[in-house]
């Protein structure tokens, strides 16, 4: 499903965030990409992301060239394929929960009345559909991150993508999440997830990837 | 679209920015009505006026005695188009001591004055005449309000019920022809108008052709009349309500970018989300023309109530009638606004578009990229209290919304400043202008040209201090195709407060002084010795202000040859010290002479209303201004909120907290207004003597130095209140948010 061949990326001047890097992700896959601060985990979920592009290499997902991408194909690109988890939320605090899971389906042009449909669904099962009609800045981390998660997957992306999804939460909330992920990957979710938390990487992923200086290690 | 919904709906909940954005629309949109209607008001007042009454290039009167209605009305086939005849008569009002003087009035028997098709009369106030006995009479100095009944020297009396305003200036006043004939016919009025009106060839032609029966005005004459009236304001006035204008697009300009600047993290979510470049600039136009076409329509609506009363003002400052309804300035005000809107709003948007969605995200997060951190060391280490000075460090960390700050205060106090001396100065013009008006305490004016001489009368008076006589009189001038319209004195006139640009008042018969237009008219210099017939040559001693571009001369009525027509002489007055002005006018009036207390200053209904309409634009210009800070600090505290909470969690108190806001102003303000006023000074400086170039005249100094440097200081600092006003909301609001929520913002 992902594809990353001999991928470099360098910022101005600095030495390559990426240097050289190949990574094939099968689907159905859960990776977890391991590594010290600054060794261009963000970087390669970026790429991934069509967030950024790459300075040298091919990043593929789903048949497409995702390097090659404008500015717009990128943005439909990830409406259709990929949902996004950060470390900070990026909830948007002046629309309600409900309202930041429907962004994207919104985004996509997706019929109303379908989409309110799937977004209280989703609410439901990540269990904070009490909260639907609260704004994002009431709730606690975990619960934050829960709507994050039920956004990202609101138009039924293939591939999930989460930076650090539990770094900014407590002990408590990082289980609830840890269980989240391994539902959704139980139930067949592509995810590549980024992160410190080793006990994340051993429960949740099928395989896990370590990042040195921007290059893979045994 | 939804997306588009999406973005607007966030727009929406951010009250502030939206209500900001309709409030300066509103302002600015209402600052350039009313500038626009200056603008049409004072550009070429009298043709513009001319045109919409349809007026009369030639207004001829026949003596009914030599001709008859028919041989009147036969003249129709010499012009293009023509109406007539209306039988004039002449209304003569009994003179009574105790009021001024009204001088026999010539008036037109029209049944329906406002409708004919040439000459459409305006009515200002009041009715037309409906029956004998009623008379609506032409607004001019002399002010005979409605309401006035006038006894008349035939023992019949005129009930004045209206008053209106012929730009031709057909009439004194119009009766019903019933009452023209009761009052005893003595003419025939007819008006034409002539396919080529433009030339004085052309007219005296088309006057020549009438025959020697008729006399006859032109249109040309009249205007240059009226032209003496506006030129002065006509510049002043322009050039306030392009000001208004430049300062209202700058300001939507800047809250409209700063507003879209403040939404970039918001942007990069929705990017992160799949929304394309196009969608983003979509929106972000969406979000900035909706709130800015509501203020642009409220903006319509304020500005074109407020402009009912101001125009009538402004015509009868010019003499001309008041603009209808003009949907074509409303027009443009509303696309103006919005092109404003559009294109300050596109850049903007087009950069959050092209932002990398990576670093869009990080906006808010990483606010400090090193920028602002000298600024913060420094602020630090002054003995200011420290909310103070970590508010003052604050504007640098984001040099682009300090710079927009700088420009709207700057503005804004450049506005004031300018607007201010603007009014200082037209009051020095006027006072320079009425001077010899009003130097004197008493006017003698004997009621016809011959009377006998009251020069007598006014030394042997007890409490006669200076006196001297003033006429007009045509001065011929070799080598000038038109006479110049000359003044002419007896006595010694020097105190008379002729404002002088260039040389000295004349103190013998043979010198001469002259206004501007004199000199450029004739190419002549001061020096030079002007020929003519009817007078002796007159050396050009001296160069006066006397607020207009015509040629002038003023030389003393000796200069004139003892032959010809001597000039009806009106004697000024200067009371000797504790002299009651009261009494003197009585001790000449019981010599039967005729005297009135002088016009005294200050008192110029036409100042006032320029004082009103300065306030009010200066008014609208200097909120739009604070309404621009408000917003910057409003988006500067929400993007901050998180580090308010900070604050507060380390024990910053509400007041402190405000403190800090207020402070992060307090550089701008003080900058912004240290730049902003030498700027309004040096561009009244520099643009009162351009304007009143362009209007072919040059100002006494005196009208051009008119800041106080306690004024210029006061000014200076008001850049400091206007951001510390525009501040003071936000600051409330940031001391009173609780630090938990501050704390959880995002
Ligand atoms: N916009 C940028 N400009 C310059 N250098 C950057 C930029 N973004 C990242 N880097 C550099 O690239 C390298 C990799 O950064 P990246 O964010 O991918 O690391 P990371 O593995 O995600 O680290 P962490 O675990 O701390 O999140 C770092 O050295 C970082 O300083
Ligand atoms: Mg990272």
């Amino acid at each position: 499903m992902i594809d990353v061949v001999d991928v470099s990326r360098r910022y101005e001047g600095d030495q390559a965030a990426l240097d050289h890097l190949s990574l094939h992700v099968a689907e159905g896959e859960c990776l977890a990409l391991l590594g010290p601060s600054g060794s261009g985990k963000s970087t390669l979920l970026n790429l991934i992301a069509g967030l950024d592009r790459p300075t040298e290499g091919t990043v593929t997902v789903g048949g497409t060239r995702v390097d090659r991408l404008g500015e717009a194909a990128a943005a439909r690109y990830r409406r259709a394929t990929i949902g996004l988890v950060f470390q900070f939320f990026n909830l948007l605090d002046d629309l309600t929960v409900a309202d930041n899971v429907l962004l994207p389906a919104q985004i996509a042009g997706a019929p109303a009345a379908r989409s309110r449909q799937r977004a209280r669904e989703l609410l439901e099962t990540l269990g904070i559909d009490r909260h639907a009609d609260a704004y994002p800045g009431r709730l606690s981390g975990g619960e934050r991150q829960r709507v994050a998660v039920a956004r990202a997957l609101m138009n039924r992306p293939p591939l999930l993508l989460a930076d650090e999804p539990t770094g900014a939460l407590d002990t408590a909330s990082g289980a609830e999440v840890r269980k989240l992920l391994v539902d959704l990957h139980a139930d067949g979710q592509t995810i590549v997830l980024v992160t410190h938390d080793e006990a994340l990487a051993t429960t949740v992923a099928t395989r896990t990837v370590r990042l040195v200086d921007g290059q893979v290690t045994a | 679209m939804s997306a588009i919904r999406t973005v607007v709906r966030g727009a929406q909940r951010r009250r502030v920015s939206t209500i900001v954005i309709v409030a300066a629309t509103t302002m600015a949109v209402t600052a350039t009505v009313l500038a626009g209607l200056l603008l049409a008001a004072s550009s070429a007042p009298f043709d513009n006026a001319f045109a919409r009454q349809h007026g009369a290039h030639l207004t001829a009167l026949f003596d009914s005695a030599k001709t008859t209605k028919a041989q009147a009305a036969a003249t129709a086939a010499q012009a293009k188009e023509s109406i007539g005849p209306f039988p004039v008569a002449t209304a003569t009002p009994k003179q009574d001591p105790e009021n001024p003087p009204i001088p026999p009035l010539t008036v037109v028997g029209r049944a329906d004055p406002g409708a004919d098709p040439i000459d459409k009369v305006t009515l200002l106030a009041g009715r037309w005449a409906r029956t004998t006995g009623e008379i609506v009479v032409a607004r001019t100095n002399l002010m005979i309000p409605p309401g006035i009944v006038l006894h008349l020297t035939n023992g019949s009396t005129l009930k004045v019920v209206g008053e209106a305003r012929s730009i031709s200036r057909t009439a004194q006043g119009w009766v019903t022809p019933d009452e023209a004939a009761a009052l005893g016919q003595t003419g025939w009025q007819m008006l034409y108008r002539y396919a080529d009106a433009s030339s004085a060839t052309a007219m005296t032609a088309h006057r020549t052709a009438l025959g020697p029966a008729a006399q006859a005005q032109s249109w040309l004459d009249v205007r240059n009349d009226a032209a003496h009236r506006t030129q002065l304001y006509v510049p002043l006035l322009s050039s306030f309500g392009l000001l208004g204008l430049a300062l209202a697009a700058l300001v939507i300009g800047n809250v409209t970018a700063g507003t879209i600047a403040s939404a970039t993290r918001r942007i990069g979510v929705l990017k992160a989300l799949g929304l394309t470049p196009s969608q983003v600039v979509r929106a972000c136009l969406a979000q900035a023309l909706i709130p800015g076409l509501i203020g642009a329509v409220l903006g319509i609506v304020v500005g074109d109530l407020l402009a009912v009363p101001l125009t009538a003002d402004v015509a009868d400052l010019f003499g001309t009638v008041p603009l209808s309804v003009t949907p074509w300035v409303d027009a443009i005000a509303i696309v103006a606004a919005v092109l404003v809107i559009g294109a300050t709003a596109a850049p903007a948007a087009y950069r959050a578009a092209k932002l990398r969605t990576v670093d869009a995200l990080a906006v808010g997060r990483t606010p400090h990229n090193g920028r602002g951190r000298v600024a913060a060391r420094l602020a630090a280490r002054t003995r200011l209290p420290r909310p103070l000075s970590l508010g003052l460090a604050q504007p640098f960390t984001r040099p682009a919304r300090l710079l927009a700050m700088l420009v709207t205060i700057g503005l804004g106090a450049a506005a004031a400043t300018f607007a201010i001396g603007l009014t200082l100065s037209l009051r020095q013009v006027q006072a320079a202008h009425d001077a010899p008006d009003t130097s004197a305490d008493v006017l003698v004016a004997p009621d016809r040209p011959g009377a006998d001489d009251p020069r007598a009368v006014i030394a042997a008076t007890p409490g006669t201090g200076q006196f001297y006589g003033r006429g007009p009189a045509d001065i011929t001038v070799t080598g000038l195709r038109d006479a110049a319209q000359g003044t002419v004195t007896s006595g010694d006139a020097r105190w008379a407060g002729y404002a002088m640009l260039a040389g000295r008042w004349y103190t013998a018969p043979g010198e001469a002084v002259v206004s501007t237009g004199f000199l450029t008219a004739t190419g002549m210099h001061l020096g030079d010795t002007v020929t003519g017939a009817g007078h002796r040559p007159l050396t050009l001693v001296g160069e006066v202000f006397d607020g207009s571009a015509n040629n002038h001369l003023y030389t003393d009525v000796a200069s004139l040859s003892a032959a010809g027509a001597q000039p009806f002489l009106e004697w000024y007055v200067k009371l000797q010290p504790g002299t009651d002005r009261t009494a003197y006018i009585e001790a000449l009036r019981s010599k039967n002479v005729y005297a009135e207390a002088t016009r005294t200053e200050g008192v110029d209904g036409t100042l006032l209303v320029l004082d009103s309409l300065t306030a009010l634009l200066t008014g609208l210009l200097v909120s739009v201004a604070g309404l621009g800070v408000l917003n910057a600090v409003v988006l500067e505290s929400r993007d901050r909120v998180h580090d308010i909470g900070v604050h507060k969690s380390v024990g910053m108190t509400p007041k402190q907290t405000a403190a800090m806001v207020v402070a992060s102003v307090g550089l701008p303000g003080l900058i912004g207004g240290a730049v902003g006023v030498p700027a309004g000074y040096l561009l009244h400086r520099w643009a009162l003597p351009a304007m009143a170039h362009g209007a072919g005249i040059r100002l006494p100094q005196t009208t051009i130095d008119v800041y106080a440097p306690a004024l210029l200081a006061v000014l200076a600092l008001a850049g400091l209140v206007l951001a510390a006003a525009g501040a003071l909301l936000p600051a409330g609001w940031a001391a009173r948010t609780r630090t938990a929520v501050a704390l959880r913002t995002e």
